[in-house]
C-alpha cells in the first residue's frame, strides 16, 4: 500500500458520538488524522479514549456524527474492513495468542499463501524469515521465531504487534495505551518505534493517559473528558503544563480548592485539603 | 520440497533439537503408545501377531477418526458431548431410510450426512451467536439425538435397533467404501483402518500448514485477539463443528457397513473417551495447543488397552480404571512440558 503525502488528512471524524442504549459515551468528537503526524488522543479513565478509537479500528460502530477515510463517509462494520482500508490497531492485550509461535501470531489474519487448489499452503519459509527481518528492523533479534509470544517480554510483545501491523501495510497506526503497562527504558523504546512509524509517513493515532508521554511525539492533541472533547491543539498551540492541567480537568480541580476554602473554619483539616487543591505545587499530598 | 528446506537454513536460526521437541504436544503420546505397546506385546501371545495388530488398530481407527476431530475442535476451544449420538443417528437414518422406506442407498448415505452437518453447524451457531459454554449447548444436542435415537425407530420401524441391512439393493457396494478389508501380508484390515490414517494426515496438514489451521488455533488461544486480527472467528468455530458432526457420521457409516446392523444406544457414553484420547495427545482443555497427530496417538494407546486387556484375558473393567489412570497423567506431563517450553526464555540467548 503506497503512503500519501505527509500532512494528508486520511481519517476525518466530525462530531462523531457513540450511543449504548441510553448511556452516552461519546459525543461531538472532532479530529482529522494526517499522515506522517502523530495524534494523540488524551484522557483520564473513562473519557471516551476507548470507544473513540474502536469506532476508528472498526470495532464498534458510531451512532452520530460522521466518519470519512480518504474523504470518503464511511461506517466501518468490522476489524477487518478497517484493516483493508490501512488501519491497523495494536490494542493494549497486543491481539497476540501467547502459545503461538512468533512467526505464526506475525502473520494472522493474513496469512501469505502459495499453491493453488486444494494445495493452497502457508507459505512457512517466507513467513519464518520475514518475521525475523522485520524483526530485526525494530532492533529485536531473536534467536528462534518458534518460540511461544507469552515467551517475550512485555516490550518485545509491543514491538511485535507494531512491526506487525506496519508490515501489514498499515497507513493509519492506532496504539492503545501501549506505553502503559512499561517501565520507563521499555516505553522509551515504544516512543521511539511511534517516531520512527512517523518517519516512514504513517499516520499514527496515539491514545495515552500519560501527558509527559504524548508530549515530546505529538503533534496535535486530543483532550477527551468525560466522553467530550476538551479541544484538539497543535503542538505550537500548547504547552506540556497546559495539557497536563487540562487533561486533568484542572480548572475543575481549582473551582473545588475555592469552594471548600470558603466553607471550611480556619485550620481545619478540609481547609488543609483545598490548601492543596488551589496549590499546584509537587508535594502536597 | 528441496527449495523449501533450502529457503529454511537462511531464515533464522531453529532452535535445539530437544527443544523443538518437547514443544511438541504429542511427544508424552508417542512415548505412553510405545510403552503401552511393548508391554501387551511381552505380556501376551496375540498381541503382536498380525491378526492381533489388524484388530487393536481397527479398535483404535474408530476411535481416532472421532478423537482427530474433537482434537481440533478442543485446540479451536470448544467441546463436543454430542459425537457419539451423533454415530447412533446417522447409522439409524440409513438403516431407516433405506430398509423401511426403500429409498436408494447412497442418497440414504447422502442425506445423514446433510443431517449430521446441519446439527454441526446448530451446535455453533448457538455456540458462538449466544455465547453459551459449548459444553451445555453440546449436552441439550447430546440428549435430544439420544431421545430421538431411541423414540424415532421406535415409531418409524417398531424397534429400536435396524437388521436386514444386507437385503438392501446396493448395499455391498457401500459396504466397499465403509466396511471392506484390505488384505496387507498376513493381516487383513479394516478400511477405517487408513480412513483413521488418512484423516490424521489430512487434519495435521490442515493445522500446520494452512489458512484455517491458524485460525483453529489462535481462535481457541485468544478469540479476541482472533477477532481483532481480522480472523474469522465465527466460521472457523462453526465449520469445527461441523467437522466433529461430520466425524461422527463417518463413524456411523463404518460401524454401520461393519457390522451391517446399528442400534440406538450406539455411541452413547464414547463422547468422553474421545475427549480423553485428545488429551492424552496433549491437547489443552483451555484450547489454543494440541495436535491431531496426538489424538491418533491418544486413540491407538486406548484401541491397543483396550484389546491388549481382551488378550491378556484379565476382566474387562480394568479398562475404564486404566483410562482415567492415563487421563491424569497425560494432563500432568502436558502441564510440565508446557512449563518447560515456557522456562526457556529464563535462560540467556
Amino acid at each position: 500500500m503506497t503512503l500519501p503525502a505527509s500532512g494528508t488528512p486520511i481519517l476525518e471524524a466530525t462530531e462523531i458520538g457513540k450511543n449504548y442504549g441510553g448511556i452516552v459515551a461519546l459525543r461531538d468528537v472532532t479530529t482529522t488524522v494526517r499522515a506522517g503526524e502523530v495524534t494523540c488522543v488524551l484522557g483520564d479513565n473513562g473519557a471516551g479514549k476507548s470507544t473513540f478509537i474502536k469506532i476508528l479500528s472498526g470495532a464498534h460502530r458510531h451512532t452520530s456524527g460522521e466518519l470519512r477515510v480518504d474523504g470518503a463517509v464511511r461506517r466501518l462494520a468490522s476489524p477487518r474492513e478497517a484493516l483493508d482500508l490501512g488501519i491497523a490497531t495494536v490494542y493494549q492485550d497486543l491481539a497476540v495468542v501467547p502459545l503461538m509461535p512468533i512467526w505464526r501470531n506475525f502473520f494472522l489474519g493474513s496469512e501469505p499463501s502459495r499453491g493453488k487448489g486444494p494445495l493452497r499452503r502457508l507459505d512457512v519459509p517466507f513467513m519464518r524469515r520475514t518475521t525475523h527481518a522485520e524483526l530485526l528492523k525494530m532492533g529485536i533479534a531473536l534467536r528462534d521465531v518458534d518460540q511461544p509470544v507469552g515467551t517475550l517480554s512485555g516490550g518485545e510483545r509491543q514491538s511485535v504487534a507494531i512491526a506487525r501491523a506496519v508490515y501489514l501495510g498499515a497507513r493509519v497506526l492506532i496504539l492503545d495505551e501501549p506505553t502503559a503497562a512499561l517501565g520507563v527504558k521499555q516505553a522509551g523504546v515504544v516512543l521511539r518505534y511511534i517516531v520512527a512509524a512517523r518517519e516512514r509517513g504513517l499516520a499514527v493515532v496515539f491514545i495515552t493517559h500519560n501527558p509527559h508521554h504524548a508530549y515530546p511525539v505529538g503533534d496535535r492533541f486530543l483532550v477527551l473528558n468525560r466522553g467530550r472533547s476538551m479541544g484538539e491543539y497543535a503542538k505550537a498551540e500548547i504547552t506540556r503544563d497546559e495539557l497536563t492541567r487540562l487533561m486533568a480537568g484542572g480548572a475543575e480541580l481549582e473551582q473545588l480548592g475555592h469552594e471548600l476554602e470558603h466553607a471550611a473554619p480556619p485550620g481545619s483539616a478540609t481547609e488543609r485539603i483545598a490548601e492543596q487543591l488551589t496549590d499546584p505545587s509537587p508535594g502536597g499530598a | 520440497m528441496s527449495t523449501e528446506t533450502a529457503a529454511v537454513t537462511v531464515g533464522p536460526a531453529r532452535a535445539h533439537l530437544v527443544t523443538r521437541l518437547l514443544r511438541r504436544p504429542e511427544v508424552g503420546a508417542a512415548v505412553a503408545a510405545l510403552v503401552v505397546f511393548v508391554f501387551f506385546a511381552t505380556v501376551t501371545e496375540a498381541f503382536f501377531t498380525p491378526g492381533g495388530i489388524a484388530t487393536w488398530l481397527e479398535s483404535a481407527s474408530l476411535f481416532g477418526i472421532m478423537a482427530v476431530a474433537v482434537a481440533l475442535l478442543m485446540i479451536g476451544g470448544e467441546f463436543d458431548l454430542s459425537t457419539g449420538t451423533m454415530v447412533g443417528s446417522t447409522g439409524l437414518i440409513v438403516g431407516m431410510l433405506s430398509t423401511s422406506s426403500g429409498l436408494n442407498i447412497w442418497l440414504a448415505v447422502l442425506l445423514s450426512l446433510v443431517f449430521a452437518l446441519l446439527v454441526g453447524a446448530g451446535n455453533g451457531l448457538l455456540v458462538t451467536r449466544t455465547g453459551l459454554p459449548s459444553f451445555i449447548v453440546t449436552l441439550g444436542t447430546f440428549f435430544v439425538l439420544q431421545g430421538l435415537n431411541l423414540a424415532v425407530p421406535k415409531v418409524v420401524i417398531g424397534q429400536v435397533a435396524v437388521q436386514g441391512m444386507e437385503d438392501v439393493p446396493g448395499f455391498y457396494d457401500v459396504r466397499w467404501l465403509f466396511g471392506s478389508v484390505i488384505q496387507l501380508g498376513a493381516a487383513g484390515l479394516q478400511i477405517s483402518i487408513f480412513w483413521w490414517l488418512g484423516l490424521t494426515a489430512f487434519a495435521t496438514w490442515v493445522l500446520l500448514r494452512t489458512r484455517p489451521g491458524n485460525w483453529i488455533f489462535s481462535v481457541g488461544g485468544a478469540p479476541v485477539s482472533a477477532r481483532q486480527t481480522g480472523v474469522p472467528v465465527f466460521r472457523t468455530k462453526v465449520g469445527l463443528f461441523m467437522t466433529t458432526a461430520a466425524a461422527g457420521w463417518l463413524v456411523g457409516m463404518l460401524s454401520l457397513f461393519r457390522t451391517s446392523t446399528v442400534q440406538a444406544s450406539t455411541g452413547v457414553n464414547e463422547e468422553f473417551i474421545y475427549i480423553i484420547c485428545a488429551v492424552v495427545g496433549g491437547c489443552l482443555l483451555t484450547g489454543g495447543f494440541g495436535s491431531a497427530i496426538g489424538a491418533a496417538l491418544g486413540a491407538l494407546i486406548y484401541g491397543m488397552t483396550y484389546q491388549g486387556i481382551v488378550f491378556a484375558q484379565w476382566d474387562n473393567n480394568w479398562l475404564k480404571a486404566f483410562l482415567g489412570v492415563m487421563l491424569l497423567g497425560a494432563v500432568l506431563v502436558n502441564t510440565w512440558v508446557r512449563r518447560q517450553a515456557e522456562a526457556e526464555r529464563r535462560k540467556p540467548a
